[in-house]
């Protein structure tokens, strides 16, 4: 299966609002630092991502892309999520 | 798979000069969602302004024209008055708009020209280094205010979209703030109608976006959210102050 949480790691910048808005806590801050010396978050579950694009959303540097499959499970969270 | 959230194709691939966790890129981000959503890549342009917003141009795959400092709304009305097929936005801060600019931006709204003015407030002087601005909520400190800002001295902050709401050329006038997902999901909605406003040919319109400054508040990127949605919002209060039609 390809990956909901889609992670650009040079474009972020470590400032960890995504690791805030994750409303499952899956993104963590991980120990690798990217080429510009940033502190990068990681997703420690792919499986658990709801795809509900909020870490896609409060990320000020347009790091994050989020995928959905099709048919996939949906949560009330991901109703908003797509917009 | 399908996409629940892509980069918008009217941003560049330029990663910005923005320090960590500043808002000024999520607001960048929805200018640029809505410029898809309403397929305007080709008739969008966009004025910079002075401050942190200045390299704008980078960042939008669609025209801009820089301004001097303050100027944005003079150089957008005479743009869209010699194109006025085309859709003009400014997308400006607080020093830039309610300082130096006050006057341009109060009589764009007079004269009701029909442009789209993004204003990001921040309460501060960003690119200066964190200097009072006329938004600086009291008792906020900053780099020429550090007891914190004084009333008694140098007023209060001041509220633009109540201060322009009372112009009868105003068309659209919202506050929304990006300290959280559905806050920004609100702030895209706004930024729609205010393109749609000008789109409709009604007049003026502007959305101000509640934005954080997390170096020179000297706050984490999280904290200086959490601070937006204590403290500015309290002062700032969110929501729509005009909407087309009302007010003729």
């Amino acid at each position: 299966m390809s990956k909901r949480w889609v992670f650009d790691e040079d474009r972020c910048k470590g400032c960890g609002l995504c690791v805030q808005a994750c409303p499952e806590e899956i993104i963590l801050f991980s120990d690798r630092l990217n080429r510009s010396g940033y502190r990068m978050p990681e997703i420690t579950a792919q499986d658990d991502c709801i795809s509900c694009g909020f870490c896609a959303r409060v990320c000020p540097d347009v790091a994050i892309e989020i995928y959905r499959p099709d048919g996939g499970r949906k949560t009330e969270n991901s109703r908003d999520g797509g917009r | 798979m399908k996409a629940v959230y892509e980069k918008p194709k009217s941003l560049t691939d330029v990663v910005t000069h923005y320090c960590p966790g500043c808002t000024h890129g999520v607001a960048h981000r929805l200018v640029a969602e809505v410029i898809d959503d309403l397929k305007l890549e080709d008739r969008a342009v966009g004025i910079a302004s002075v401050g942190c917003s200045v390299f704008a141009y980078d960042y939008f795959e669609v025209d801009f024209q820089q301004a001097a400092h303050g100027r944005a709304p003079a150089v957008a009305t005479g743009i869209k008055r010699v194109h006025p097929d085309s859709v003009v936005f400014t997308y400006q801060g607080d020093g830039d708009l309610a300082s130096i600019g006050a006057a341009e931006i109060v009589h764009a709204a007079m004269r009701g020209e029909n442009i789209t003015v993004v204003f990001i407030n921040n309460a501060i002087y960003g690119m200066t280094g964190g200097q009072m601005a006329p938004t600086t909520l009291v008792g906020q400190k900053a780099s020429t205010s550090p007891a914190g800002r004084d009333p008694d001295h140098s007023g209060s902050p001041i509220r633009v979209c109540e201060m322009l709401s009372t112009l009868p050329g105003v068309a659209y006038l919202a506050r929304v703030s990006c300290h959280d997902a559905r806050g920004i999901m609100s702030a895209k909605r706004s930024i729609g109608k205010a393109f749609q406003t000008q789109l409709d040919g009604e007049g003026f319109a502007l959305v101000e976006i509640l934005s954080n400054c997390p170096t020179n508040w000297g706050m984490s990127p999280v904290e200086s959210l959490e601070w937006v949605k204590e403290h500015m919002v309290r002062y700032y209060p969110l929501g729509e102050f005009c909407t087309p039609g009302e007010g003729e």
